[in-house]
């Protein structure tokens, strides 16, 4: 299967090698040609106005999936706990369900968790998929991957999503081979393409240097997971909503893994995720002792701290205060970098946070052009005057 | 103990950018590096051979010049080395690229273990690892970032988790994504280099007939995502610089954060 330029007809206009995804065109002598990179996906023959691109490709036929309805999102629990990008889901299920004119449905899947259903009937569950025993209780990937693949069969949603949680990523892309189904990670953009009426995914890739938007046409359901605090949780109090209960038979020597223990790291004061004002520190705070500098000016400021990979990587903040490709996503009203470059991969986690300020000595890191706000300082001399001068004006403003 | 570590060959997403006038991807001039995550998966590979005495095969789809982190594994202490390579392989999704290497896999015949990194940095979707592991039926862990032991039918590991960590033992054959550990991964050694660079090193070369697969199946035809489009991502502020002495610069910053209700 190939795709050719017919030069003649070609007048270098370069509408192809922009539509290109895998940068596989180039403009030589005011002719386009098309290099080893091709996929021969076809992109660049719907980009080209005079027809000059031509593929001995025959296109796929797209299955009718007429009998698949319904906008599901995973009801991720923990220890009887709902974790909140569940919530944020169904926010974005109802936006989906209604342009689909279908309903939103939540599988809650555990031990004794009944309780929650009501709750994500509240937030947006038309229905709620209920699997309980005691063998679900702590997630495990076969166990959990079994039952959706029961679901899915049974049900035919249109729609699958899940949180990019650890336990998201770890059970979205078995659940999409189980049920043979395409799935797009790590999704900042979730909408409903008007004419094909099909699910458009918008991801970073590259490190986040790129955005790509990906489509799923020839497999059901379309699976996305979606990175918690990009999405918005609506509530709709007062909702009823139906409870539909399944069991899957399962033995410990299908799941073949065991829990031996699970141990946590003590909670960070402010929890990122939920925290107005962000101090977060990076390769330039030097070591613990300049990282404490950071932790004084976020206690001044009644802050989350947080930091980039270099900081959890050298132990001065937990998993959990990672923010960036590999991190977490956060969204605060402030976001104060200190000694943070900027590296894209560290941006992709905090550049929709509303403001940002940035300190560092070096006028061009890139961090300074996501900047509201620059200081061209060394944070040693800044973090402390700001901490001071915060703290004199508490005690002024708290008398 | 046999153990298969698959990896990605990957450019340098760090030095990535995008050309503003094109708004494609620069890819002149960015090294091709081994992704991160992966040479964790080789270091955790090359040290349960130390401990266990195993061997190591390292798997890879790429186009040929992916045949050089072959031996930049088999430097690190790699056995051997399966490289992947055919036009047909090209514009594969995480479907399509999961369904290639499992069919590898079974073509290499019987392990004990697959390591893969837990992400490619130029992907970012974690998807091959786990993917690879059900099409294989194996049990798998993610986010392993610790080995504590391994006998004839069990291994036990620990899994990073948002807030701290599980213990979990696992049944063999079974598939492990990996992220750092304890140990920095080593540096290749130039005596095991030359040896992976010579006409005779144990690395072969498989294309789609070799691991019986139909064009259908693989590359863009056997993929379920498609890319409809890429851009770049908007996120240049208009900011404005501070200026002046510490103090004054600080207390600027203030009466910015009070301006807008921040404190």
């Amino acid at each position: 299967m190939a795709v050719w330029v017919q030069i003649d007809l070609c007048d270098g206009c370069r509408r192809c090698t922009r539509a290109c995804p895998y940068d596989a065109m180039e403009i030589k002598d005011g002719k386009v040609h098309i290099g080893d990179r091709c996929t021969s996906c076809g992109s660049c023959i719907d980009a080209c106005r005079n027809k000059a691109i031509l593929t001995d490709a025959k296109p796929r036929t797209i299955p009718d999936f007429s009998d698949h309805a319904g906008v599901w999102v995973f009801a991720e629990q923990r220890g009887g706990e709902l974790n909140r990008v569940s919530l944020e889901l169904l926010g974005k299920a109802q936006e989906l369900a209604k342009h689909l004119n279908q309903e939103v449905a939540a599988v809650l899947i555990g031990d004794r968790v009944s309780g929650l259903a009501d709750i994500l009937i509240e937030f947006g569950a038309d229905t709620v998929y209920l699997v309980e025993d005691a063998i679900l209780k702590d997630y495990r990937t076969k166990a959990y991957a079994r039952v959706f693949q029961e679901l899915v069969a049974a049900y035919k949603p249109n729609i699958l999503l899940m949180g990019a949680t650890h336990i998201g990523r770890d059970l979205a892309p078995r659940v999409s081979r189980r049920v043979g189904s395409g799935l797009t990670a790590d999704c900042t953009g979730l909408s409903i393409e008007p004419e094909e009426g099909i699910l458009w995914q918008t991801r970073p890739a590259f490190g986040g240097n790129v955005m790509a938007t990906i489509a799923n046409r020839f497999s059901r359901p379309q699976m996305a997971t979606v990175r918690p605090g990009v999405m918005e949780i609506i509530p709709t109090p007062g909702k009823k909503g139906t409870v539909v209960t399944h069991v899957t038979e399962l033995t410990e020597q299908q799941i073949a893994s065991k829990i031996l223990e699970i141990v946590k790291e003590t909670k960070p004061r402010v929890d990122l995720s939920e925290a107005k004002i962000i101090v977060a520190g990076g390769r330039g705070a030097n070591d613990a002792a300049g990282f404490e500098l950071l932790r004084e000016l976020a206690e001044a400021l009644g802050a989350g701290l947080a930091g980039t990979r270099v900081a959890f990587e050298q132990g001065w903040i937990p998993a959990a205060g990672q923010v960036g490709q590999t991190g977490v996503t956060v969204r605060p009203d402030l976001y104060i970098a200190c000694g943070i470059s900027g590296a894209i991969q560290h941006r992709a986690g905090m550049m929709d946070s509303k403001f940002i300020v940035a300190i560092n000595k070096d006028p061009y890191a890139p961090i300074f052009k996501v900047a509201d706000w620059g200081i061209v300082g060394d944070l040693f001399d800044v973090v402390p005057e700001l901490t001071k001068q915060l703290q004199t004006l508490c005690e002024v403003m708290c008398d | 103990m046999n153990i298969i570590v698959l990896i990605k060959q990957v450019p340098n997403t760090s030095d990535v950018k995008l050309d503003p006038k094109t708004g494609n991807l620069i890819r002149e001039g960015v090294e091709a590096i081994i992704n991160p995550d992966d040479l964790h998966a080789l270091e955790t590979a090359i040290t349960l051979k130390e401990t266990y005495d195993a061997t190591v095969t390292v798997l890879t789809m790429g186009p040929p010049q992916a045949i050089d982190a072959l031996s930049e594994a088999m430097g690190m202490g790699a056995d051997q080395g399966v490289l992947l390579s055919d036009r047909a392989f090209a514009g594969a999704d995480t479907w399509a690229t999961s369904f290639t290497l499992g069919k590898a896999i079974q073509h290499i015949g019987e392990f004990d273990l697959i390591l893969a990194g837990r992400q490619a940095i130029d992907g970012d979707t974690a998807q091959v690892g786990p993917q690879v592991a059900d099409f294989l039926d194996l049990p798998q862990v993610t986010y392993v970032f610790d080995i504590e032991g391994v006998n004839a039918d069990q291994i036990v590991v620990k899994r990073r988790l948002e807030d701290g960590y599980e213990r979990i033992q696992c049944s063999l054959p079974a598939l492990l994504t990996v992220i750092a550990g304890a140990k920095k991964p080593r540096y290749p050694l130039v005596s095991k280099l030359l040896l992976a660079c010579r006409e005779r090193a144990p690395i072969k070369v498989w294309n789609a007939a070799d691991i019986g697969v139909t064009t259908a199946e693989i590359g863009l035809d056997g993929s379920l995502t498609h890319v409809i489009k890429t851009f770049a991502p908007k996120f240049e502020r208009q900011g404005e610089f501070l200026e002046g002495s510490t103090s004054e610069v600080v207390h600027n910053l203030i009466a910015r954060f009070k301006e807008n209700k921040l404190i």
